[in-house]
């Protein structure tokens, strides 16, 4: 996986990542069209299929709106790579199927318009502008499954009578 | 083994004798809200499983309160979606546009209890650990989940526990000490935690102080607020629901237990400063600061005891002729309560707007947004860059004393200095 990087601070919330008056909306070729437009109301037009977002501590820290990782996934963003995740979008990311990556003090090294490749078997982050490599921190199995199979929906869709019971 | 609260809680939901911190489980829940924002979302999601009923129609709850009554074609249309869903479903919890704020008709209408796992997709969900239960905010698609089988996996928090000593001021309240809380550790302070709140300080406070110490659980990360019950909080929860429960108490060895002392003996009222949670200053520091709004309501400050000390300072006193103050009680209770007690007059008479019970413009999708440049002082439990309107705009957080006391003068004042 490749991609160019967009940064973005500390405690980005989801209001920076999709603001209050487009919870209406739900589609998410609508949400992306708004995606991030509180921290950036340019990045919609800006954004490239593939792009990977970059950010601090505390991504996606406020509401739970899962309009706010469905606008990210419907701008073509291939993953979110931060320092730390706010709990709930944590969640909420990998049952809609967007991959995030826990990489330690990444915002201090990677710089914005450089090229990342993640290789996933590795679990290494490289930026090919630097030559620099990160180690990124591994999922819970539990959660990698989820995510492997596209998100929480289509993992039920199998397992469900098997949870209920 | 020694358990926090939390864990006891988990434990239980899970059928487990003992559950451990950080341990996954799956957990029978007993109570799951949706509203009318994120509601369809979830909606959408559990059709998509491929299930054609939900688990429980009598568990779940739907309360229309973000935008009530639809201010747009949208937000009509999701009404509609979701008042489909209700008879479909056969939902028997439904509260319409008419009732409040979600957060505050939970525990009014009896759905909260003690020692329950409840879910809401909305992260003020922590809100209900006042009443000792183990309560969170999650996801639409996690919601597709609980509609589908009543279960929902939670990684066992750890807990922090807040110990809160001393008596409070003259005007300073429950809002003060927990925005000095999030200020102290940050806004990912306690992320992954459960945040709970204990010491005499809390002992002595209204079940409705307390949930505005839980409602705020989640602007330091918190997975949920918790206050051990008491005889306060049985006296709460038995004038309203004929729900069977159990009261769990944490045990102070616990190994997962963090101990943080607070003392608030000499607290000034906080306030959070734009644009994060954690900026927090005491008043002190942003006294005279001009203001274009002042939103009294919400689900951390718009209950019947906030609308009585705004009213207290208010009465006889007009609000600023350069400002706009929006009164917003948190349920038609709290409304029917102010009105019999003369407030809602004072608050007219006093040339605020009182506007129907819902969430106002404290996330920016309503009613009385801001525009650009303009500042916003809120008793509500966010001030993120745009999250009352524009996203020049500038929102500062306060309690209602402090709100109410700054419309008057039209900008930030200490209402200890009034009068
Ligand atoms: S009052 Fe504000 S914080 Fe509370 S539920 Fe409504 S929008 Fe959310």
């Amino acid at each position: 996986m490749k991609g160019k990087a967009w940064k973005f601070g500390n405690d980005i919330d989801t209001d920076l990542i999709l603001p209050g008056r487009y919870l209406v909306l739900r589609d998410p070729e609508d949400l992306a069209a708004h995606v991030m437009e509180g921290a950036d109301p340019e990045f919609a037009k800006k954004v490239n299929n593939g792009d990977i977002l970059v950010g601090g501590t505390n991504f996606g820290c406020g509401s739970s709106r899962e309009h706010a990782p469905i606008a990210i996934k419907g701008a073509g963003i291939s993953v979110v790579v931060a320092e730390s995740f706010a709990r709930i979008f944590y969640r909420n990311a990998i049952n809609i199927g967007l991959p995030l990556m826990e990489v330690k003090d990444i915002s201090k090294y990677v710089s914005e318009g450089d090229e990342l490749e993640i290789d996933m078997e590795k679990g290494v982050l490289k930026d090919l502008n630097t030559g620099k490599e990160f180690e990124i921190k591994g999922l819970p199995e539990f959660m990698l499954e989820i995510l492997n199979e596209g998100g929480l929906i289509p993992y039920l869709k199998d397992k469900v009578n098997e949870i209920k019971q | 083994m020694s358990m926090t609260m939390a864990e006891k809680i988990l434990a239980k939901s899970s059928g487990k004798k003992e559950v451990e911190a950080g341990e996954i489980v799956m957990a029978n829940i007993d109570v799951a809200m949706t509203h009318d924002l994120t509601g369809p979302l979830s909606v959408e999601s559990f059709e998509k499983i491929g299930v054609s009923e939900v688990w429980d129609p009598e568990k779940i709850v739907i309360v229309f309160d973000h935008q009530v009554p639809a201010d747009s074609l949208d937000a009509a249309q999701n009404h509609k979606i979701m008042r489909k869903f209700v008879k479909e479903q056969k939902i028997t919890n439904f509260y319409d546009v008419r009732e409040g704020v979600c957060h505050q008709v939970l525990p009014e209408k009896g759905h909260v209890v003690p020692g329950e796992v409840i879910v809401g997709t909305d992260s003020h969900t922590c809100t209900h650990g006042a009443l000792g239960a183990f309560s969170t905010g999650i996801g639409s698609t996690d919601m597709s989940m609980v509609f589908a089988t009543g279960k929902l996996w939670f990684k066992v928090p750890e807990t922090i526990k807040f110990n809160i000593e001393g008596t409070l001021g003259k005007h300073v309240y429950a809002k003060d000490v927990v925005l000095n809380i999030i200020g102290q550790i940050g806004a990912d302070g306690a992320t992954y935690k459960a945040c709970e709140f204990g010491g005499e300080t809390t002992e002595n406070l209204s079940v409705s102080d307390r949930m505005v110490l839980c409602n705020m659980a989640i602007e330091m990360g918190g997975k949920t607020g918790l206050v051990e019950p008491d005889q306060k909080t049985l006296n709460y929860v038995n004038a309203r629901s004929d729900k069977s429960y159990e009261v769990f108490k944490g045990d102070e060895d616990a190994a997962s237990l963090e101990i943080m002392d607070i003392d608030v003996n000499d607290l000034e009222p906080q306030i959070a400063c734009p644009h994060n949670v954690d900026n927090v200053k005491g008043i002190s520091d942003v006294e005279g600061t001009p203001i274009d709004q002042v939103f009294l309501g919400s689900c951390t400050n718009g209950r019947i005891q906030d609308l009585r000390d705004a009213a207290n300072i208010l009465k006889g006193n007009k609000v600023s002729d350069n400002i706009r103050m929006l009164v917003i009680p948190a349920s038609r209770e709290v409304y029917t309560k102010a009105l019999n007690e003369g407030l809602m007059n004072i608050f007219v008479d006093a040339g605020a707007l009182v506007c129907n019970p819902c969430c106002g413009p404290c996330l920016g999708g309503h009613v009385g947004l801001i525009g650009p440049g303009e500042v916003s002082l809120s008793t509500s439990n966010r001030n993120f860059k745009g999250r009352q309107g524009s996203a020049e705009g500038e929102v500062y957080l306060s309690s209602a004393a402090v709100a109410a006391a700054s419309a008057i003068t039209g900008k930030i004042e200490d209402p200890r200095d009034l009068k």
